[in-house]
């Protein structure tokens, strides 16, 4: 079970492949070798964003998410967190 | 949200891809088993099955569309000589393997092979917990050649190897027991329907699961929902009123389909016939083009009749069921699937016309082919070297 903060830094998961579809993308994890459905074109925005921003936060509002949705895409990203499609980023 | 919601998903996957999420592909028509409920038919190798250079061809393709996978088959595909050139050119181009085998030449080495690598997945198949039940679909000896298998990933460190089950009427009582092997090897179970495809058309009748099993699976499987696989294989069971998991839907020349041996593009791998063929790798354009602009998979795409099923009260939940296995049995587009659990395709099944069913669209049993042993190899590109 992996944690997520909307304050930490977050970017893709290194085994994970990312395409994009008319309905949003699909997200394929090479590890665990699961099929994940991104399920609107704001949580694609949202992920891409990651890893430009120091907090989850920071990229859900880049990406357009206004504050009364932010609930919903940190539940969203915290799926993507447990899945390990996304993952903390060192970096930042 | 609304400002960006998407069209909703499953509307969206039946109108098609532009490219499969995943797919099928049958490297080899040759087998060293003669399984009694073998889809494809296989047994001998095709003289025209493709070249090294040109299922790399199609991995280019493939990974161009951004395929994450493929289900590599057969036959037994690891007895093509090019068979691990092939996974590593698969897996270097970011198209990952899942691979299906009888566990035959799963050699020590092999498997600490495959345990070094995160890009390729091995489906072992077995068709029953007992070495009795396994092998009178099998063959002699296959039982013990998949445990072997299993037992030599789990030493080398291979974890989560599938074990991959046929449900068929003699096994559907002993999915505990299967688990439990799977688990035994620090495996997973994967459990997938009988199709009355390939040679399995024969056996279909005596084979299928009863009324009575099917619903017990049902139950089974919603409540092993997390940790067994199926590959969606059982959404016509929905119908009984609590979806499986999964996306319930028939994804056939929507977002998946197969590539025979010889480059044959059919709609799903439980449909080797004239009718669900859609073009060949071969062609101009290749298999993208087969894949975007067939005309059948253009077909496929836009809504289906439903027929007698489009009233029905759970059409939502099975969506008709199965277009590969009304086929193979008989039963029209628009009927019911054949294992409609309300029990609407039996008056159908019993009317039908044994002698008139479709056959499937190429046949290479070798002579005789049923369930014998194992040890005759008559393979025309066998390797001595295991």
């Amino acid at each position: 079970m992996v944690a997520f903060d909307l304050e930490r830094p977050w970017t893709l998961a290194p085994q994970v492949a990312l395409r994009r579809e008319r309905f949003g993308a699909l997200a394929y994890h090479f590890g665990t070798r699961r099929l994940t459905f991104l399920k609107t074109w704001t949580l694609v925005a949202v992920v891409d964003e990651l890893s430009e921003h120091p907090s989850a936060r920071a990229a859900c509002l880049a990406a357009g998410v206004t504050d009364a949705e932010l609930p919903a895409y940190e539940r969203a990203l915290a799926g993507l967190a447990e899945k390990g499609l996304i993952a903390e980023s060192s970096s930042q | 949200m609304s400002a960006t919601a998407a069209p909703r998903l499953v509307e969206q996957l039946r109108a098609g891809l532009d490219a499969p999420i995943c797919l099928t592909w049958e490297l080899t028509y040759a087998c060293n088993l003669a399984c009694v409920h073998c889809l494809s038919s296989s047994g001998r190798r095709d003289p025209g099955e493709l070249s090294t250079a040109e299922c790399k061809r199609v991995v280019d393709e493939l990974r161009e569309m951004q395929v994450f996978y493929v289900n590599i088959g057969g036959g037994e595909p690891t007895v093509r000589r090019d068979f691990w050139e092939l996974v590593d050119y698969a897996t270097e181009h970011a198209v990952g393997v899942k691979f299906s085998t009888n566990g035959s030449r799963i050699t020590p080495s092999v498997a600490a092979r495959l345990a070094g690598s995160d890009y390729v997945d091995v489906q072992v198949s077995l068709d029953g917990a007992t070495r009795e039940i396994n092998d009178a679909i099998r063959g002699v000896g296959s039982y013990d050649t998949a445990l072997s298998a299993l037992e030599r990933l789990a030493e080398a460190g291979f974890a989560g190897a599938k074990v991959s089950v046929v449900v068929t009427r003699h096994n559907a009582s002993q999915l505990d027991e299967l688990k439990a092997l799977a688990d035994r090897y620090g495996g997973q179970l994967r459990l997938t329907r009988l199709r009355p495809s390939g040679r399995g058309a024969d056996v279909w009748d005596e084979l299928r699961p009863t009324a009575e099993q099917l619903r017990a699976l049902h139950a089974w499987l919603l409540e092993h929902a997390n940790d067994v696989l199926t590959g969606d294989s059982f959404f016509h069971l929905s119908a009984y009123g609590e979806a499986l998991p999964g996306l319930n839907f028939c994804g056939a020349g929507r977002v998946v389909c197969l590539i025979d041996p010889v480059g044959d593009v059919y709609a799903c791998p439980f449909a080797i016939h004239e009718a669900f063929l859609a073009g060949n790798v071969r062609d101009d354009g290749g298999f993208t083009t087969v894949w975007r602009e067939s005309e059948l998979f253009r077909r496929l795409r836009r809504p289906q009749d439903a027929g007698a099923c489009s009233s029905c009260t759970q059409f939502d939940a099975c969506g008709g069921g199965c277009m590969a296995a009304k086929f193979f049995t008989g039963l029209p587009p628009e009927a019911p699937d054949p294992e409609c659990v309300l029990g609407r395709a039996e008056p159908l099944l019993a009317v039908r016309g044994i002698a008139e069913l479709p056959r499937p669209a190429t046949d290479h049993s070798r002579r005789s082919a049923r369930a014998r042993a194992c040890d005759e190899s008559p393979l025309a590109d066998l390797q001595p070297r295991v």
